[in-house]
């Protein structure tokens, strides 16, 4: 993973990541994840120039971003919370974790709170079935949740 | 957060091994050596599929190309499948190693781990092993000296793609594309990664090869039985007391492995995950094999107060979402299916209904484009053949279902 330099522009940015991934299509993926570390989205612009440095139509860059689950072209919170809700995690109880969530947050699952601080989501299996019921915190697992345990995770994120 | 390493024990893959010793012992082999110790353990693909991989590298080894590429499928998204996250988090060596065999049997100077995003918190681990194996010259210019051997492996992170896991699909999202399965043949051997032969390997497949070098093809087909040779990893979630990893040799009974991880009462075992069969109790004593019950490694196991047909459903959205949508028996299959679960729910179907929603499930079978399609009705099948207590009402006091 690369440091990016702090500046005021995002196509400057761009350019950076490009720089340093390469401007080959495959370096796509991890610059459209590096720009929504960063940002929480990948905007229309960002898209745009993603495009540019891929020298790529930007319809291209929109039809990857809209395919992987994991990539946002919409504003999400600063922290993603993602839920599992197949089966061994629901056999686990998740849903009593997740009308705990839901209650203290007070949004559904796919919203964002409003000062942007939680996006809460469903995820399919995240292959810690053995600790259900189980949620990821932005790149952080966690397993064997109460409806206490989850709801306090979620008080300490900022 | 992630715990640290148990220790594991077992007869092939937890077998003792001291990290290294199968790069030391593949340099001093032939090629030829290499690819026949393969084909003599019959190892096959511990992904799902079960083609032979000593066919894979052959394939692979025979083409001509100016690249060739090493790919370690590790985007573990079979519901209830966990053994991969074990593999890579506690055993790197073996699966790392066994990519560095592969290289040196095909000619690739290029490996790629496709780990899942959910995975990403093994990143930082992972990247620090490879840099430790790079130090001890076990990979990078010259493995140990040997001239000419280069290798080095990059580890690509997907994002969030359940699909993904099919390898044509995998090679398009390292490509840069959405993760749409190609159409076949081509085959990856061939025409893989920018167009370049490529083997796509699971994690167990490779992590089985470390000890195939170093303790031989035969030692490994003692174990297990003669179609499914070596031992094979099971990730045990659900109702039982103890959940985990096991590694048990192929052949063993559904009813021995329950025994073994404490569960009681059980009314179903779904085998191969959501992708998989639901096996009722009165089958028990299918054997977990290729040839009987073949399974990537998922066992979900229900016990009696658990409606399938709910389990049904949750299997039917899993499908729903993840299905790429390129083709449409897949995409609109899916669909359908998830309905009739509902309407299953809801009492309101007609059995000539339900009679059309099973040749749908054989046309998905037959003309979806890839794995997910082909295999995403058999869960509802079997369910709906195992289990009409749960779906149709229950048993009058002579045993017979109300409806029929």
């Amino acid at each position: 993973m690369m440091e990016v330099k702090e500046t005021t522009h995002l196509y400057e940015e761009i350019e950076a990541l490009a720089e340093f991934y390469g401007r080959d299509r495959s370096a796509l993926l991890i610059i459209l994840k590096e720009v929504q570390k960063k940002y929480h989205c990948i905007s229309d612009y960002a898209q745009q120039e993603i495009a540019r440095v891929l020298n790529i139509h930007p319809v291209e860059v929109y039809s990857v971003v809209s395919f992987y689950s994991f990539i946002y072209p919409e504003q999400t919170g600063r922290h993603i919370v993602r839920l599992c809700k197949t089966i061994s995690c629901d056999l686990a109880n998740k849903t009593y974790v997740e009308e705990a969530i839901t209650r203290e947050l007070g949004i559904k699952f796919g919203e964002t709170t409003s000062d942007l601080r939680i996006t809460l989501e469903h995820t399919n299996c995240l292959g810690y079935c053995d600790n259900g019921p189980a949620m990821l915190i932005d790149d952080k697992v966690y397993g064997n949740l109460t409806p206490e345990k989850a709801v306090q995770l979620l008080e300490e994120l900022e | 957060m992630v715990t640290k390493a148990k220790k594991r024990t077992g007869e092939v893959l937890f077998s003792k091994y001291t990290p290294g010793s199968a790069i030391e012992k593949v340099i001093t082999m032939s090629r030829e050596d290499v690819l026949f110790e393969v084909r003599e353990s019959k190892l096959k693909g511990r992904g799902g599929a079960g083609f032979p991989t000593a066919t894979k590298w052959m394939l692979t080894a025979a083409a001509q190309a100016e690249k060739k590429y090493i790919i370690c499928n590790a985007d573990e998204g079979e519901p209830g499948t966990f053994k991969d996250r074990v593999l890579l988090l506690e055993y790197p060596e073996l699966v790392f190693e066994g990519m560095v065999v592969a290289a040196y049997a095909i000619g690739a100077k290029y490996g790629i781990v496709y780990l899942r995003d959910e995975y990403s918190y093994m990143v930082k681990s992972l990247n620090d092993f490879l840099a430790g194996m790079k130090k001890e010259k076990l990979l990078g210019n010259s493995i140990l000296g040997k001239e000419g051997f280069d290798f080095d492996i990059q580890i690509f992170l997907g994002a969030g793609a359940y699909v993904c896991g099919e390898e044509t699909a995998l090679i398009e999202s390292l490509e840069g594309q959405r993760g749409e399965p190609r159409n076949r043949p081509p085959y990856p051997v061939n025409t893989g990664f920018k167009g370049f032969p490529t083997v796509v390997n699971n994690v167990e497949t490779l992590a089985s090869v470390a000890h195939i070098i170093v303790k031989g093809g035969e030692w490994f087909r003692t174990h297990g039985t003669d179609k499914s040779t070596g031992s094979k990893l099971f990730s045990v979630s659900g109702d039982c007391a103890k959940p985990g990893v096991y590694e048990l040799p192929w052949g063993i009974s559904i009813k021995e492995l329950l025994k073994i991880v404490g569960a009681e009462k059980t009314k179903a075992v779904q085998v191969g995950g959501a992708s998989g069969v639901c096996i009722p109790a009165s089958q028990f004593n299918r054997k977990l094999s290729y040839e009987d019950a073949a399974t990537g490694g998922s066992i979900i196991i229900f016990n009696e107060s658990r409606n399938m047909l709910h389990v049904m459903k949750n299997f039917l959205e899993f499908f729903m979402e993840e299905s790429c949508g390129q083709c449409t028996p897949c995409r609109i299959g899916n669909r359908i299916l998830l309905e009739a679960a509902n309407k299953l729910a809801k009492k309101d179907f007609t059995f000539a209904y339900l009679h059309s929603i099973k040749e749908l499930c054989r046309t998905m079978q037959v003309a979806s484009k890839c794995g997910l399609g082909q295999t995403s009705p058999n869960a509802f099948l079997s369910i709906l053949e195992n289990f009409s207590d749960d779906i149709y009402g229950h048993k009058n006091k002579n045993g017979v279902n109300h409806v029929r």
